[in-house]
């Protein structure tokens, strides 16, 4: 399968600080993949650099076969909806369509149009008039009709009440399925992402630490609970993530391809957002993990 | 035309749920053979999940028989479960109706009618594996 | 993209348009009347005696109001082009986030700042000269007949408001206000920055640069009336001289008395109470017995100007300065724009 997106060592420094840094990605053509971690985490950075709205400090990045930003063909792959969705204020529904139009040759005029019908959305209503969830299903119209394949939306949801949400999953996904559309979406919240996507990049801390399809990972993630042990006399397949422990009792995640033996643990699955909760943990704990790969 | 909900509570991934529910709908009569499945899009229009999630319920209801996928079409069901047995299913649903009616009376509460009927089935099902 | 820098332009533009039509209506009803005063009235003054010298005072003594009014308005052009047309063209799409759904458009940035600038720039230098145009159309009339220097064409206040130099002014601004907009990424303080600034440059052009745009004219010559603005008396109750340039319309940038050795000095060693310069009968007369007597004591006027005809080379000077800072300007935000804005 071809990669969508790819990062070799990527990284974006403001000033002193760097806002994402060593950053390693292979992410597929096909998938719905989100992008979780806490705020300041750099997701929004990882985002801005993959539709070309920056440039990197270090590092190379490759969309659809080809560098963000760097010509008006390589814009028409992508469509970006940034954070709290951005539209002129003082423009109509109807003139979004028309900029959308006369801005990219690509445009799907009909695909528009229904869209917007659809939606209920008023043609005459001026943008800044609109709910935040129709402002955020506009830009979304704006963004699919231009007939990208790749979509890449920052927190998109994140504003919205939980009706809008669900509408703007629903619109989405559908158009996902009908353009085949490649989606990368952030969140702060997995309970935003579980349903939607089979693929997942936890960023905290300006680092990738796990990436990876769900299935995978919630296979390859168990919780282990048993009496209070030294843990330097664990397998050495299994990869901790992280590991709390009462005076009596050891409660660990690892990682681990092969099956755990060892009668002394109680093995139980763990759910998305207790992976991700895990390395977040994990990465407040100790600064420089490595990163880990899903290895196929 | 089924129509699939997600219960985001069960603790069963949502492919399953989507199998489970197909398989029911076969039981219960309410899908019958030749019907069409919802496609992938009206799917995932309507419950906001994950496409390959979709794909992934019909392939497996493909390996076990139950339908067929004729591309460019859509999604068929090509066999039953419901069998000979659904035309029993009324008068069992009648008796079922008059059971409940007499654990109400003895004074049982839905908590334990349903634990009353949940261990005696375990047991005879149990009963029935070793017969 | 033409339609979109449009769509956005609308507002500031026709509203600025739509004032310079009301003012140009506003001159087209007033210019006439304006010339056919002249006419008449210098037709009549010529047969009087005395000339005309009563005739032009009470004229543009009628007129200075409304002149300088209309200056104003042209030189008030320009900084209203920068602040509402160049601040706001990149800092808002900046300030409200909209940068980040045109960027994502199939348009590249370059062209992007093109179009916008292009457009909006073009407008801004059409505004302007329209505006000059029309005003120095108006003014005409007082501008070839002025007699008193502070009207005359190199003067700060009217050199500002005339021929091409308004277009230089505007671009400059138009410039100046993108490019802060465009660093300050704020659309209010932006306007207040590029006020600011561009408020500096236009007090420091006729002060420090134009007198040296094109090397003046230095001269000593006889003290006659021809170059004289005045006479009075100074600390010692001396005679102390206030000079004018030669020609009419002409621009002094210096003058001192110097004596019969070329030493300057700050007055002459006359009284005005006794002696040739005392006052007696006719005041030309008097003032001619005076300056004689000046001018045989050795005095000169040691004078340094530009001779009215210094008026366009020094527009044209001035606005290729302008367009070259504009120039740069747009160069560098083009730069920062592809490479440093995020």
């Amino acid at each position: 399968m071809t990669a969508v997106l790819q990062a070799r060592g990527l990284g974006k420094r403001y000033g002193k600080r760097w806002a994402l840094s060593d950053c390693t990605l292979d992410v597929p053509a096909g998938h719905v993949v989100g992008l979780v971690g806490p705020n300041g985490a750099g997701k929004t950075t990882l985002l801005n650099l993959a539709a070309g709205q920056l440039a990197p400090t270090a590092g190379s990045i490759e969309v659809l076969g080809g560098r963000p930003g760097s010509s008006a063909a390589q814009l028409a792959k992508v469509g970006f909806v940034a954070q709290d969705t951005p539209t002129y204020a003082g423009l109509t529904v109807a003139e979004h369509l028309r900029l959308g139009a006369r801005l990219n040759p690509g445009w799907d005029a009909g695909l528009a149009r229904g869209r917007i019908e659809r939606l209920g959305l008023d043609p005459r209503q001026k943008a800044g008039k609109l709910s935040g969830g129709q402002r955020a299903q506009l830009a979304l119209t704006l963004a699919i009709a231009k007939r990208p394949g790749l979509l890449i939306l920052d927190e998109p949801i994140a504003a919205l009440d939980p009706l809008a949400r669900r509408e703007f999953m629903q619109g989405l996904l559908e158009a996902a399925v009908e353009q085949e559309l490649s989606v990368v979406l952030s969140s702060h919240l997995v309970s935003d992402l579980e349903r939607a996507c089979d693929h997942l990049i936890v960023l905290v801390e300006s680092r990738v630490r796990v990436t990876g399809e769900v299935e995978e990972l919630l296979a390859t993630h168990h919780r282990l609970t048993g009496p209070r042990r030294d843990l330097d006399r664990l397998p050495a397949d299994q990869q901790i993530v992280s590991a709390s422990h009462t005076d009596r009792q050891s409660t660990l995640i690892i990682r681990t391809g092969a099956p755990v033996h060892d009668p002394a643990w109680t093995v139980s699955q763990v759910g998305l957002e207790d992976l991700v909760l895990a390395y977040m943990n994990s990465a407040a704990a100790t600064d420089h993990r490595p990163l880990l790969e899903v290895q196929r | 035309m089924i129509e699939f909900h997600l219960d985001e509570r069960s603790g069963l991934s949502p492919y399953v749920q989507l199998v489970r529910q197909v398989r029911q709908a076969l039981r219960l009569g309410v899908l019958r053979e030749g019907d069409q499945l919802p496609t992938v899009k009206e799917v995932v229009a309507l419950l906001a999940i994950n496409p390959n999630t979709v794909l992934k319920a019909y392939r497996e209801l493909e390996h076990e028989g139950l339908v067929a996928a004729r591309p460019g079409v859509g999604t068929f069901v090509t066999a039953t479960l419901a069998g000979t047995s659904l035309a029993a299913h009324g008068p069992l649903r009648q008796d079922l109706r008059r059971w409940l009616a007499k654990a109400r009376k003895a004074g049982l509460d839905d908590d334990s009618i349903e634990a009353l009927f949940m261990t005696t089935f375990r047991t005879s099902t149990r009963e029935e594996d070793i017969a | 993209m033409i339609w979109l820098t449009w769509r956005q332009f609308r507002i500031p533009g026709v509203a600025v348009f739509a004032g310079l039509a009301v003012f140009a209506v506003i001159l087209a009803f007033t210019g006439p009347a304006l010339a056919h005063d002249y006419a008449t009235g210098i037709a009549a003054c010529t047969n009087e005696s005395g000339g005309c010298d009563e005739f032009l005072r009470r004229f543009f003594r009628d007129y200075q109001n409304t002149f300088l009014a209309f200056a104003a308005l042209v030189l008030l052009l320009p900084p209203l082009i920068g602040l509402f047309w160049g601040a706001p063209l990149i800092a808002r799409e900046l300030e409200t986030g909209t940068h980040r759904l045109v960027w994502n458009q199939t348009v590249t940035r370059t062209r992007w700042l093109t179009v916008k600038l292009g457009l909006v720039g073009l407008a801004a230098m059409i505004a302007a000269a329209l505006g000059s145009l029309a005003v120095t159309w108006w003014s005409s009339t007082i501008d070839q007949n002025a007699g008193r220097d502070q009207f005359a064409r190199l003067s700060s206040v009217v050199f500002d408001a005339r021929g091409i130099v308004p277009i230089g002014y505007a671009a400059f601004a138009f410039a100046l206000g993108m490019t802060v907009g465009m660093l300050i990424r704020r659309t209010l303080p932006a306007m207040a920055v590029t006020l600011a600034a561009f408020a500096v440059i236009q007090i420091a052009m006729p002060t420090l640069v134009r007198p040296y745009l094109l090397p003046p004219t230095r001269a000593t010559v006889e003290i006659t009336p021809a170059i004289l603005d005045g006479i009075s008396l100074g600390a010692g109750r001396f005679i102390h001289l206030q000079a004018k340039a030669p020609d009419p319309g002409g621009w002094l940038l210096d003058s001192h008395t110097v004596d019969a050795s070329g030493n300057a000095v700050e007055e002459i060693p006359l009284t005005a109470s006794s002696g040739p310069c005392a006052p007696s009968g006719e005041p030309r007369e008097s003032m001619a017995k005076c300056l004689v007597e000046i001018n045989r004591l050795g005095y000169r006027q040691q004078l340094t100007y530009h001779a009215p005809t210094r008026f366009w080379p020094f527009q044209w000077i001035e606005t290729a300065i302008y367009f070259a800072l504009a120039l740069g300007l747009t160069g560098f935000s083009f730069w920062w724009t592809r490479r440093r804005l995020s």
